[in-house]
């Protein structure tokens, strides 16, 4: 067993406003029962493959996934310069203490089990969620499905489980969605993938709680690659959640995650993301959604942490009258770069997708919205709607909007509007002259700017998310 | 990292038709010229030589059709070509100029009273040996920022003359000064220019009209430079009516000085694959640039438009509306990006991009940008692509007017909101001919 040293950072060091990016700021002091080394070779996938004492086919697809990593260039061409920083061969891709989850609290190594208390996962558990995974560096510490949720046929583990217990249902959909060669990072994950949820929703079952999982990256120098899979079948719903901590490092921490949904006929999924890294985090996440007819897919995806976050959440609708929405908040405050969007690709008649981010730019903070809408040919009664709003606080934030649209036919209807706008300092004085300071009545304007999209959150949610934007902003306005 | 880039295409394929020898045949035919005009010229086919053919992964060429580009086939400017001087745009003019092939085919001058106040306008050659000064000041002076930097080394390389138009300090033009650009013989390749230096306070209105003799292939390889100084007010409006076999590439830069004006409208009626590069720039406080377009896409025909509206001083303007009509199996590309500068505080800038969906076939592809690095600002974007309103198509058909002529109609309702912001009636009923005769030809 490890010694425990607490190494608590306070939240000085984000003076422009106080949003609480510090409550994951700690760490433990960790030996790891499995480390693949530093950097990246083929060696590096034999022995996650090994350790995970993983079928052929797997280990095939890893070395796979790894040359096309390899023979893939950054995509600088369009995106942030800042990824050509990353030094691939500086990264951990491997960490872990154990293969095999614990099914209770009591279980779990004592400061890992500390890490997730102090981020409060064990009681949301009790209060509210249908069933808990907490991943831990490369593996899941921990995960459980209550009684009454397997037993309608959920099943919920890891992603080294499931691929082991439920081949017949998983391999068929199994980088399908996202094929290994999306990008150069869902090639990465593809080859060193380790933890991320497996979830099967049986015809007909509504999770009536959320399934959440947790990721929490606690090593230094450290690359997470969590996979997750949801095949919601025909007539189903499910909500997922996912939060997301790690201590603040001076070297660069990497978080690459493939993340595919598949609705089956009629099916539901909604999909929360309440994204708060510590600002050394790389975090290039490749998410989509299949849904087929009458399905519906849901991302509500809110970035406030990571250095440098790209994630375009896209849904693929593939059957007739399929839905598509994306809900995107994202908050960069200083030194942080959140480039983020939606992709909604119509692959079906009468499919309809929506679109609505906003995003607040803080002190010199850069938030960027890249959206993808397509529709092809010979395809009717499509409908899009897009709308990005930007608020930008101080006078050297910034904020950008690149989106694609390509409509091919006269039978849809595509409408993309964007505005841009700052708080206004009528607004500002109205409340101080109520008393306010003028930090809380930024806090209170911003979090009005949120409201709509916040509202859409399960309560508990809304809450967490009300209190990390609780801006306190002296003398920001003008 | 980045190696899948064309890292050695063969020179052919830089260079097309514009070879090394081309160009000093080009050269030695304009021996005579000025020698800085030579100097630029070799400068230009140096940079249009090393320079890379547009490739997947550039940004600025993203949806383009880039087979449509290649440079093989044409000539620059064949000599004895027909002297024909094509029809002018029906409207009264304060003066005209006409060109074939880039060389001077007729002219009308402007009023004994104008010329006395001062209001040039003629060649580039004539601008070259009087008002050098100016030249070198305002001829692509402005950077080439939309992706087209090869093109417009190209256009420097092998211009042969163009419209030079000076209005000075506080002098108003009242009527349009007509240019036309012809482009005659198949395989011609033609490098239209018209600039425009409109001093403090002054007012003038240019209308280009580009057309080819003919249905030949052509290349068209044009470059417009529009200056507003401080007060000026800028009336540009361009009519593409080249052949439907012809390459068209436009560049056209704008700049916009202290509480200057500028209206530019360009209607894109012809070509086979036609990309326009616009790029507004917002120097001074209080300068405005409405920027304005109407494309009608039919057939396979490909319309590619990249605008860049670039705010570098507090308190300024832009407003662009773009509108494209798609028929049959056309495509087209918007891409306009907005630019606010740090210190750009109170710019107020908007951008639309509406296209009219007539066919199953047809492709719109909108790209609608914003980089924004200041807070006081309102900026808004939108971009729509959806057909007909049903009940307005249900009414025409309800009174019996037959589909071609119902589009027609539709068509013209979609670009009158373009067409009365133009503040000269005749300039606006001319521009609405020509768009009649185009779509019913």
């Amino acid at each position: 067993m490890s010694e425990i040293t607490d190494t608590l950072q306070t939240s000085v060091d984000n003076p422009v406003s106080g949003i609480d990016q510090s409550n994951g700021n700690f760490k433990y002091d960790m030996t790891y029962d499995f480390d693949a080394g530093t950097g990246l070779n083929e060696r590096t996938v034999d022995y996650i493959s090994a350790v995970k004492k993983e079928a052929p086919w797997i280990h095939e697809f890893r070395q796979k996934a790894l040359k096309t990593f390899l023979a893939k260039p950054l995509p600088t061409h369009w995106a942030s310069k800042d990824l050509e920083t990353l030094n691939f061969d500086k990264i951990r891709y491997y960490l872990s203490q154990g293969q095999k989850p614990k099914r209770t609290w009591d279980e779990v190594p004592a400061d890992i089990k500390r890490t997730f208390e102090r981020l409060g996962v064990p009681e949301q558990e009790r209060k509210f969620l249908a069933g808990v995974e907490a991943q831990f560096d490369s593996e899941a510490a921990y995960s459980n499905i209550k009684e009454a949720v397997s037993k309608q046929g959920v099943i919920f583990m890891n992603s080294t489980e499931a691929l082991r217990e439920h081949p017949e249902i998983f391999r068929k959909f199994f980088g399908k969605v996202i094929p290994t060669s999306d990008n150069k990072f869902s090639a990465l994950n593809s080859a060193v993938f380790s933890g991320g949820s497996f979830i099967y929703v049986p015809p007909g079952v509504k999770v009536s709680h959320p399934l959440q999982a947790y990721f929490r990256i606690n090593a230094e120098n450290f690359g997470q690659f969590e996979r997750t899979l949801i095949i919601c079948d025909e007539g189903s719903e499910l909500t997922y959640m996912e939060g997301c901590t790690a201590p603040k490092f001076s070297t660069a921490t990497l978080h690459s995650a493939v993340v595919e949904l598949v609705a089956l006929k009629g099916a539901k999924i909604q999909y929360i993301t309440v994204q708060n890294w510590s600002s050394n985090v790389f975090n290039l996440v490749t998410k989509r959604g299949l849904a087929h007819e009458e399905a519906e897919i849901k991302w509500i995806d809110c970035n406030i942490g990571s250095r440098l976050t790209m994630k375009y959440p896209g849904v693929v609708l593939k059957g007739r009258k399929a839905r598509g929405e994306v809900i995107s908040i994202a908050l960069a405050n200083d030194g942080q770069h959140q480039d983020t969007g939606a992709k909604m690709i119509h692959a079906a008649d009468e499919t309809t997708s929506t679109v609505v981010s906003k995003s607040i730019s803080v002190g010199q903070g850069r938030a960027t919205y890249r959206g993808v809408v397509h529709i092809p040919r010979h395809l009717k009664g499509c409908k899009n709607n897009t709308e990005c709003d930007a608020l930008l606080i101080n006078t050297n934030s910034r904020t950008d909007t690149y989106p694609a649209i390509t409509v091919r036919g006269d039978r849809h209807a595509v409408q993309h509007e964007a505005s841009v706008s700052k708080v206004s300092a009528e607004q500002i004085f109205y409340m101080q002259q109520r008393g306010l300071t003028e930090g809380q009545a930024m806090s209170l304007s911003v979090n009005g700017f949120i409201n709509d999209l916040a509202r859409q959150f399960p309560m508990e949610y809304s809450v967490e998310l009300k209190r990390l934007i609780d801006l306190e902003m002296e003398g920001s306005v003008g | 990292m980045a190696s899948s880039g064309p890292v050695s295409a063969p020179v052919a394929d830089l260079v097309g038709a514009f070879t090394p020898a081309v160009f000093a045949r080009h050269i030695n035919a304009n021996s005579t010229a000025h020698a800085w005009w030579l100097e630029r010229k070799r400068a230009a086919y140096a940079r249009f030589e090393s320079l890379p053919m547009p490739s997947r992964t550039d940004e600025a060429w993203r949806f383009s059709t880039l087979a449509g580009v290649a440079l093989g086939g044409y000539a620059p400017s064949p000599e004895g070509a027909a002297a024909a001087t094509p029809p002018a745009l029906a409207v009264e003019s304060a003066a005209t100029l006409s060109f074939v092939n880039g060389r001077l085919s007729g002219s009308s001058p402007v009023s004994a009273d104008l010329a006395k106040r001062g209001v040039v306008v003629s060649t580039l050659s004539d601008a070259l040996a009087r008002h050098p000064g100016l030249l070198r000041e305002h001829f692509m002076a402005q950077p080439q920022k939309l992706g087209s930097a090869k093109f417009a080394a190209l256009h420097e390389a092998f211009i042969q003359d163009g419209a030079f138009i000076h209005v000075p300090r506080g002098v108003e033009v009242d009527k349009p000064i007509v240019v036309v650009h012809g482009a005659s013989g198949a395989g011609a390749a033609v490098f239209p220019h018209t600039l425009v230096i409109a001093e403090d306070n002054s007012r003038v209105t240019v209308v280009d009209h580009f057309v080819s003799e003919g249905e030949s292939r052509q290349f068209a390889c044009g470059a417009n430079d529009l200056y507003a100084g401080h007060g000026a007010r800028i009336t540009y409006a361009a009519a593409q009516c080249w052949s439907f076999e012809t390459l068209s590439l436009q560049f056209n830069s704008t700049v916009v000085r202290r509480d200057a004006r500028v209206q530019s409208l360009n209607l894109h009626l012809g070509g086979r694959q036609a990309r326009h590069e616009s790029l507004s720039q917002l120097q001074a406080p209080g300068g405005f640039s409405e920027m304005l377009a109407l494309t009608i896409a039919a057939g396979s025909r490909e319309y590619d438009q990249r605008t860049l509206q670039i705010h570098q001083a507090p308190n300024t303007k832009s407003d662009l509306l773009y509108k494209n009509a798609l028929l049959d199996k056309s495509r087209t590309i918007f891409s306009g990006l907005i630019v606010v500068d740090p210190d750009a505080q109170k710019t107020d800038a908007y951008q639309s991009n509406r296209n009219l969906m007539l066919s199953d076939d047809a492709e719109s592809n909108s790209l609608p940008g914003l980089e924004i690095q200041a807070n006081d600002v309102r900026c808004t974007h939108g971009a729509t692509s959806s057909r007909i309103d049903p009940e307005q198509e249900f009414y025409l058909k309800s009174r019996g007017i037959p589909p071609k002529a119902a589009d027609e109609l539709l068509i013209f309702g979609f670009f009158e909101e373009v067409l009365s912001r133009l503040e000269s009636e005749a300039l606006h009923d001319a521009l609405r001919t020509l768009i009649r005769t185009r779509i019913q030809s």
